[in-house]
């Protein structure tokens, strides 16, 4: 949209939602929602915390070590898929399936397995992102064209070479845009279990926050994951858009 | 076979105006600020025949049939169809697309109708005349068809009987046989040779054919491109009554389709 | 910014029956072999004293037939369909509106995308304990919760389903001098139904989790109920059966669903073309 002949982005739109919310809150019109300035102030006095920090590392650790091993799980799965069809049709049935079940019924289920701590955590993170990681691999390992394959033997690559040297790159923007959708799944994920195991972490924070009625202190904390969310999407999408340029003419 | 080409220059591209239904005139096109279309273009096209645009890729030749078309603004420069200037659409002018550009949810008669759906004709008067085109073009049968059902030269028919179906007084053709292959597309240039015939419209066509054009035209306006600007205008003298086939092996026939790749081998990069 | 049109794509679907590939005719044989696979890999691992907590496979079996019999269930489901049905419906008449306009107005369009955008990428079920503040613990409240997930992403997919609407269509009804209400309604809306209709199924999707949560976070209903009703009395084989129950019924809800839009909205697709 343009202002006085000045193109405005569309992500400034926020910044009305953002008064609004302000607004909102001055006037004091729902009362779970306090002003916007009152959660940014909450926000700062979170952030150095230190049961705030216990909490956020241990999760941050924790979805690190969930996001690595679902990242090599998935694309792993993704190229056994791509590569063997006996592997593809039993595989990709279980992958399906998983990717499109209600992941957050299985949260109870875990909590109960592995307990309330970090393990769980991390479980919560691969089961939510890996099915994610391995269709989008999938998809990265069908387009690649037969050719390139075949050039690779040609020219005498072996087996780890090829995967390596080309298919890998070949299938590289669909795995990145899977890694993508896998990150955001894991988060919605963490949360989901925090939410429900609210005795440890984070989830402990945001009972407390919710129990004794410190709306600002609560939008905080939700605040920052989102921005949490969002912050890591867009890198990986940065990552995605440096090998954009080779995306669309991959023969 | 009687003689040879006729061959004008640009300067005298300014026939008399009465004869042309549709006439251009210093039709100018820039894309954003620094791709130059169309520079100045002057055309007539006269009334009941083909005019091909033919040109190497670059050279304006579709964006000259969709400013004639009103589906695309001229930087400057006006067009004129029987005599009064038009900006947009009109119900003298029907358009045949390259991919067709059918409505994949609905039939074939539906699709044939379109035209007249927009205009209000009712129901019953519309998908008689439907009925009619669909006929014409021998489709006859697969009024009930959808798009997916049929194959890429059927679905083409459905786009020129829709146009067909809106009488309109001049055809636009964008490359319409380009998406099929090629003895389809063959049989095409045949059917509609027979068609104009019979239904006497002026057609403006575009290809990137040497040999439709000279096949199909009775008048090929040469474009060179960037900018796209009028190189030459010929008017092939070939006797359509013989045997198509025997046509395309003409001497004549052959020696314009060699001219004109001469003249236009330039402008490959 | 993305949409999903599906949790993207599925991998290997038909290639079932393959006769140019004997060894492929099987296909059915070893999916369903590997589905007792797990199922048998279950069994023993119940057996296996490591948690107390874990049930055998046929234990829980047993559960749920025993539940679906005496109508606890049905009853359940029932209960927990009641909010996302409202709920969907709601998201589904606002979510198409809003996305629709978004599509047709460059204003709207940028009023209203980064807000969804944010609200997709983000765990909006952080939100729902909030919820109860403001609606209370019944059937208000998890039809929000419904909402709160389900919305986004139906409004993200007909606002991309509409802006994308095939220019090639619009310029042809241009052509015949279409005006802008015959080419919304006529060309721009059908072009962009199978696209809105894979939203609605990722809504569905979407809200069915948001209620469940709900169940679980807010008060005990439906299906909610059962998983921490047994969990609390350690029946734990009743709480997977419940659990169990939910991915095969959202699975077939799903399936169901991609049935109706391959069967009404892409024919070509369904003929194998």
């Amino acid at each position: 949209m343009t202002l006085f002949g000045y193109r405005i982005p569309p992500a400034y739109s926020l910044l009305i939602w953002i008064a609004l919310w302000e607004v909102v809150g001055r006037l004091e019109l729902a009362f779970i929602l306090p002003p916007f300035s009152s959660v940014v102030e909450q926000l700062f006095i979170l952030l150095q915390r230190p049961d705030f920090h216990t909490a956020a590392l241990l999760t941050l650790k924790a979805f690190a070590i969930g996001m690595v091993i679902a990242i090599i799980g998935g694309i792993t799965i993704g190229f056994i898929m791509g590569r063997n069809r006996m592997a593809n049709s039993i595989l990709g049935m279980w992958v399906n399936i998983f990717a499109s079940a209600p992941l957050s019924s299985l949260v109870p289920v875990l909590m109960l397995l592995f307990g309330l701590g970090q393990t769980t955590i991390i479980v919560t993170v691969v089961l939510f992102s890996i099915w994610i990681i391995a269709l989008d691999t999938y998809a990265g390992v069908r387009h690649i064209s037969p050719s390139l394959s075949e050039m690779g033997h040609s020219f005498g690559a072996s087996r780890w070479q090829l995967l390596s040297k080309v298919l890998f790159w070949a299938a590289l923007p669909e795995i990145l845009a899977g890694v993508r959708m896998g990150l955001i799944r894991a988060v919605k994920g963490i949360v989901i279990g925090q939410l429900l195991v609210s005795v440890v972490a984070l989830g402990r924070l945001f009972r407390t926050f919710s129990d004794n009625f410190q709306f600002e202190e609560f939008w905080a904390l939700t605040l920052i994951l989102f921005v949490f969310a969002l912050v890591f999407s867009s890198l990986v999408g940065w990552l995605e858009h440096k090998v954009e340029y080779y995306a669309g003419s991959r023969i | 076979m009687t003689s040879a080409t006729a061959m004008s220059a640009p300067s005298d591209t300014q026939t008399q105006s009465s004869d042309n239904i549709v006439e251009v005139r210093n039709i100018t096109k820039f894309y954003g600020s620094d791709i130059h279309a169309l520079d100045s273009v002057n055309l007539g096209f006269p009334t009941g025949q083909m005019t091909t645009l033919l040109g190497p890729s670059g050279c304006g030749k579709t964006t000259l049939l969709k400013i004639v078309a009103g589906l695309l603004e001229p930087t400057s420069g006006e067009v004129f169809v029987k005599g009064k200037q038009v900006t947009g659409p009109g119900p003298e002018r029907a358009f045949v697309f390259q991919d067709f550009a059918l409505l994949p949810w609905a039939t074939v008669l539906r699709n044939v109708a379109f035209g007249l759906e927009l205009t209000h004709k009712p129901k019953a008067e519309r998908e008689e005349k439907a009925r009619h085109y669909i006929n014409e073009v021998g489709l006859s049968g697969f009024e009930e068809k959808y798009p997916h059902e049929l194959s890429g030269g059927m679905r083409q028919r459905v786009g020129l009987a829709r146009a067909l179906a809106v009488n309109a007084d001049v055809l636009l053709m964008d490359e319409p046989f380009s998406a099929v292959d090629e003895q389809t597309r063959r049989k095409f240039q045949e059917d509609l040779l027979h068609l104009l015939s019979v239904e006497k419209k002026s057609v403006i066509f575009v290809t990137h054919s040497i040999e439709e054009a000279v096949y199909v035209s009775d008048q090929i306006v040469l474009l060179s491109p960037r900018p796209g600007r009028i190189h030459s205008i010929i008017r092939p003298e070939i006797t359509r009554t013989a045997n198509p086939d025997d046509i395309r092996r003409d001497k004549v026939y052959l020696d314009i389709v060699e001219e004109i790749w001469n003249n236009l081998r330039k402008y490959l990069d | 910014m993305s949409t999903a049109t599906s949790p993207t794509p599925t991998a290997a679907e038909g290639s079932g029956t393959d006769s140019s590939n004997p060894g492929l005719k099987n296909v059915t044989l070893y999916r369903l072999l590997s589905i007792a696979g797990v199922f048998v890999a279950w069994e023993i691992a119940g057996m296996v004293p490591i948690s107390v907590a874990f049930p055998t496979f046929s234990d829980t079996i047993l559960a749920f037939v025993e539940m679906t019999a005496d109508g606890r269930m049905i009853s359940a489901y029932a209960e927990t369909l009641k909010p996302l049905a409202v709920g969907v419906f709601i998201s589904g008449f606002f979510g198409i509106a809003i996305g629709v306009g978004m599509g047709l107005n460059r204003l709207f369009q940028w009023m209203w995308e980064p807000i969804f955008v944010v609200l997709q990428a983000s765990p909006v079920a952080a939100l729902i304990p909030l919820i109860t503040y403001a609606y209370g613990i019944g059937l208000t409240a998890k039809t929000v919760a419904v909402i709160i997930l389900a919305a986004p992403i139906i409004v993200l997919n007909t606002y991309k389903a509409v802006r994308n609407a095939s220019p090639n269509l619009i310029q042809m009804s241009r052509s015949f001098q279409g005006t802008r209400l015959q080419e919304v309604m006529k060309v721009i809306i059908p072009n962009a139904a199978p696209v809105i209709f894979a939203g609605l199924r990722l809504g569905v999707a979407a809200g069915f989790i948001g209620v469940i949560l709900a169940e679980l976070l807010i008060t005990p209903t439906g299906i909610g109920d059962i998983i921490s009703y047994h969990r609390s009395v350690a029946e734990y084989a009743h709480m997977y059966a419940a659990v169990f129950s939910i991915i095969v019924f959202s699975a077939v809800m799903i399936g169901l669903l991609e049935k109706v839009e391959t069967n009404y909205f892409r024919p070509e697709k369904k003929k194998g073309q």
